[in-house]
């Protein structure tokens, strides 16, 4: 006896599983996030691009712990400007835009960072504000 | 000595990826050409073996089992451990493969002076090994985040609940701890345990080792060396790779060629060694049969054409001692007597 | 062979350099030879034994000679080599059974201390997983790229004599009690190894004598006994005269008797010696009791079926007699009496091998009318099944307190238990006729029950160390009931196992007795007209 129908059919789903992504995303390898630059035209952050696009999160992260944890709020100086640590109060001032700018890569890798449980985007910044 | 074998293979494996992940140019050997190269023999190789597996029948019905069989109505029959449906089967094959039954039965013998022998219930085996198992299949369909796009909100889901504590930046994910800790457990099983560090083969040791690697390498690129570990430029390859246009936009850290390097010979050795479990499991005879094999008849497709010694022969030889002794023949005796 | 004293094998079982009790080899064990000393090994088959079964029509066995496995050279035919080698693909090609179960074992060890041959030795190569790695280094080594390419780094090896050696020492220290399956993760079947491993080596020319005379003997006479027929028919009778004796009630059994309804088959061993032959006065008594239409046969007169011990083409010549002997008598079904491996061939191999059986009926006791829908196809009903309806529906009538004088424990024999999934019927059937029943602990029974130590034609005096060592487990269950509720029969549906057991109990547990079931039914039974005196020991007294 060789069970031929049963084994084939596992056999095909198994592959099928394997190569689900192929099948899924259909040869199209779909739009590159393309994070917004700062509308205000700023060229200078606190590091570099390549820095930020790797480790901006466990920057970020330090930043919350000196703050919040440790009362640290000295300020960061890189290339002569002045940073308060936060991400409103610094990263927002000219990455504006959180859909536009950091949802672009987020959704794309499908990562969901917490700061906006207790952060409030610029837009929902703006209409508390009105309805103050 | 075979485990220090394992680890200097994987040493061996690091280093070549490290290295030649440098060379420029390089990258798209190890990030395009081993990838393809990895799936295909995977796939290949998986398809390939069960199909040398299914080239031979299954002669006779060789079920083990492992609890009362169904036979007089009023004698409750063990359905999950005797099954005689293909209904029942099917719940004594889930059974196995999602839970490890028969592992869970596991016990542990000692012998003491008397002599004596005990049997003592013995989990780790099963606790530690369905922890890695399951930390294991997890991580794979987690890593479709980086294959597909747009991300599927299952896999989103899965990858938030299995990083919900938010320990550390990225937050940790629970099942890596999982695998690493199951690797650790069936590695240090193997050295320490007597009778298992006997029979352990190199093909044993290697296998966890390369995962260990592995699971390393991805912690290490997650929570720690994440220079050039950009997700976007990885998902950007991944997909690519997926759908047959691979691009490497940016240099990506060695840590990463290192990962997916280790990975990719995860995937090559896998059809030529035991990892092959992963099908076996679903093929063992003498799990996914039934137990009806008086009740329904099992076919042997090479069923050899052997007859008994005949009644004749056998009446032949006899027949003076039987006509004798009073039991009844074919053949009344012939006055001489009959040579055989 | 002396046997070593009780208190000196207790000391080495225990205490002995071994891995079952802490001392790790070495050595590799690849790099550890096998050493044949007397009491090590049973008698290798007799020439003309062999040669007698390579000249029967349709079996193969080849290369008969006259050689003992203490000889450096076992004289192996020139190709040896060859033969293994194209006897193994052969094999692989078809069992779909040896190829997954030389593919997917993990070495996880799980496997190691169920075999009983290994806590009785403490041999690490009886480790069920190292026994079967023993043939699955050999076929990485041709068979697999890994093997090929990477050779003993792969855990691959050349086949050698030495490696033969191995095979026969190991694949005759494994009972096939499949104990070690129940317990495997993928179901890997240690049993399925063996029978390989034993099939290759009759290619050879190598196997034992215990297990190729009782085949030839099977093939001649119809019983391994080699019990020609008027003999068969004279112990049968002197049972009926010891039952006359006993209870004043003549029975007369018949033998191949054209048109009865049932066809009775029985392991030979049951007329031959105890206490088998209590067991088989039992099957007497009871037939009488409920007045079935039943004959014996002396061409079909062995139920046990060493061909399993042997290769399948072996098994099936022996065991195609019970279908053409129910054939030639006409008879309706066949009913089986108490025995393990021959209820493996028949519920897994018969109706593959010799089936179908369109000239039988299915299975109907024609005394409560029960229809056994599980034997459909097999039309083979087994005693305890058998007798278990028929306490069921009342039809026995029983005085329990004949079987006072015992204090009963069961032995689930392996074949039954897991092979079959025959558990519950012998309880059912002890139920109604003991009154003192107490249960082995639990790791010794039902699915996970030890063997007798002797099984798969073991049973042979001059491993008589071996099989006391590989009967501990079982017999070391049977003292705990023993010290703690004080039972002093263990009962069974086996006859190997009344054969072995018995030595097993005296050596171990010498105040122990053994049985089978249906002797416990037929002390118990009240035969109408029966003039019995006060039986102080059952069956078993002399008068």
């Amino acid at each position: 006896m060789y069970n031929k129908t049963m084994i084939i059919t596992g056999l095909v789903i198994f592959v099928l599983m394997v190569t689900f992504p192929v099948w899924y995303n259909g040869l199209d390898a779909g739009p590159l996030p393309k994070p917004e630059l700062p509308p205000g035209g700023e060229k200078e952050c606190v590091a570099s691009a390549a820095f930020m696009r790797d480790k901006h999160m466990q920057l970020l992260n330090e930043w919350r712990d000196d703050v919040l944890r440790n009362s640290d709020r000295v300020t960061v100086t890189v290339g002569g400007k002045e940073y308060r640590k936060g991400l409103q109060l610094a990263c927002m001032e000219c990455h504006s835009n959180k859909e536009k700018f950091c949802d672009s890569c987020h959704d794309y890798a499908a990562v969901t960072p917490t700061c906006w449980d207790c952060h409030l985007t610029p837009t929902e910044a703006a209409s508390k504000k009105e309805a103050h | 000595m075979k485990y220090a074998y394992s680890f200097l293979a994987v040493i061996a494996l690091i280093l070549i990826a490290w290295l030649g992940s440098q060379i420029p140019g390089m990258q798209y050997f190890f990030g395009v050409a081993v990838p393809y190269l990895a799936i295909m023999v995977f796939l290949g190789g998986f398809v390939y073996r069960v199909v040398y597996w299914a080239k031979s029948p299954v002669p006779f019905s060789i079920q083990t089992s492992c609890g009362q069989a169904k036979s007089l109505d009023f004698i409750k029959p063990n359905r999950l451990e005797c099954p005689t449906t293909n209904a029942e089967v099917v719940a004594r094959m889930a059974l196995e493969v999602l839970t490890f039954r028969s592992l869970f039965r596991n016990t542990k013998s000692e012998i003491y002076d008397g002599p004596k022998i005990t049997y003592e219930s013995s989990k780790w085996l099963w606790l530690f090994g369905l922890m890695f198992h399951y930390s294991f299949l997890i991580i794979v369909i987690r890593h479709l985040r980086l294959f597909l796009n747009p991300v599927p909100e299952a896999i989103a889901w899965l990858d938030w609940a299995d990083s919900m504590f938010e320990i550390g930046t990225p937050a940790m994910y629970m099942t890596d701890a999982g695998l690493l800790i199951g690797l650790l457990f069936l590695f240090t099983r193997r050295l320490f345990n007597r009778q298992v560090r006997f029979l352990s083969l190199l093909n044993d040791y290697f296998p966890l080792v390369l995962l260990f690697a592995i699971g390393v390498t991805g912690v290490l690129m997650r929570m720690f060396l994440r220079d050039g570990v950009d997700i976007n430029a990885i998902k950007q390859l991944a997909v690519g790779l997926a759908t047959f246009s691979p691009v490497i936009s940016t240099d990506i850290g060695a840590i990463f060629y290192i990962h997916l390097f280790l990975v990719c010979i995860l995937l090559i050795y896998f059809p030529f060694s035991k990892l092959m479990h992963l099908a076996g499991v679903f093929l063992s005879p003498t799990r996914n049969m039934r137990n009806n094999s008086r009740e329904v008849r099992h076919i042997n497709p090479w069923n050899p054409d052997i007859k008994p010694h005949s009644y004749a022969g056998y009446e032949d030889e006899f027949r003076e001692y039987m006509v004798e002794a009073g039991i009844p023949v074919e053949k009344e005796p012939t006055p001489q007597k009959d040579e055989a | 062979m002396a046997v070593a004293k009780l208190e000196q094998l207790s000391q080495s079982v225990v205490q002995g350099p071994s891995l079952a009790t802490g001392a790790i080899p070495t050595k590799d064990w690849m790099d550890i030879p096998v050493v044949f000393k007397p009491g090590n090994y049973a008698f290798p088959a007799k020439k003309d034994k062999v040669e007698y079964l390579n000249s029967q029509s349709g079996l193969h066995f080849p290369n008969a000679r006259d050689w003992s496995p203490e000889d450096d050279d076992w004289q192996l035919p020139e190709n040896w080599k060859e033969i293994i080698i194209n006897g193994l693909r052969e094999r692989l090609e078809k069992f779909r059974s040896l190829k997954i179960f030389m593919d997917c074992c993990v070495r996880c060890g799980a496997c190691a201390d169920k075999c009983h041959f290994f806590l009785g030795t403490g041999d690490p190569k009886n480790m069920p997983v190292l026994r079967a790695e023993l043939l699955r280094s050999v076929y990485r080594n041709d068979f697999t790229l890994a093997g090929k390419v990477l050779g003993r780094l792969a855990g691959a090896r050349e086949v050698t004599p030495e490696v033969i050696k191995e095979w026969f020492m190991y694949s005759y220290q494994c009972t096939e009690c499949r104990r070690c399956s129940a317990f495997c993760p993928y179901g890997i079947d240690t049993a399925e190894v063996t029978i390989v491993i034993r099939e290759l080596l009759h290619l050879l020319g190598i196997g034992i004598n215990w297990i190729l005379e009782p085949v030839s003997n099977s093939n001649r006479t119809g019983n391994h006994m080699g019990l020609q027929p008027h003999t068969f028919k004279d112990n049968v009778e002197f049972l009926a005269d010891d039952i006359e004796n006993l209870t004043g009630v003549r029975i007369n059994p018949t033998f191949n008797r054209k048109g009865a309804e049932v066809l009775f088959i029985t392991p030979s061993a049951d007329v031959f010696a105890e206490p088998g032959l209590y067991t088989a006065m039992g099957y007497l008594i009871l037939f009488e009791h409920i007045g079935l239409d039943y004959t014996w046969s002396t061409y079909a007169s062995e139920g046990g079926n060493f061909g399993l011990f042997t290769n399948n083409e072996s098994m099936k010549k022996l065991n195609a007699k019970m279908y053409a002997e129910a054939k030639r008598l006409g008879v309706k079904w066949i009913l089986g009496g108490e025995c393990g491996h021959m209820w493996r061939v028949v519920h897994q191999y018969m109706d593959t091998m010799n089936g179908p059986a369109d000239f039988l009926e299915v299975p109907k006791s024609p005394i409560t009318g029960t229809v056994f829908h599980n034997a459909a196809s097999t039309k083979m009903t087994h005693i305890s099944e058998f007798t278990a309806d028929l306490f069921k529906h009342n039809k026995i009538k029983v005085d329990k307190s004949r079987n006072d004088y015992l204090n009963v424990t069961f032995h689930d024999s392996c074949n039954p238990a897991r092979a079959m999934g025959l558990l519950e019927e012998p309880r059912y059937v002890l139920k109604h006729v003991v009154n003192n029943y107490h249960e082995m602990p639990e790791n010794t029974i039902r699915e996970q029950t030890f063997c007798c130590g002797s099984g798969t034609g073991l049973n042979t005096d001059e491993i008589m160390e071996l099989r006391m060592r590989s009967g501990l487990p079982r017999a070391n269950a049977v003292k705990y009931v023993e010290e703690k509720h004080g039972v002093n029969m263990l009962s069974c549906v086996c006859a190997i196992d009344r054969a072995t057991l018995t030595s097993l109990m005296s050596y171990w547990n010498p105040n122990v007795g053994v049985c089978g079931i249906s002797e416990l039914v037929g002390n118990a039974i009240v035969l109408d007209g029966e003039n019995r005196a006060e039986l102080d020991e059952g069956l078993r007294t002399l008068l």
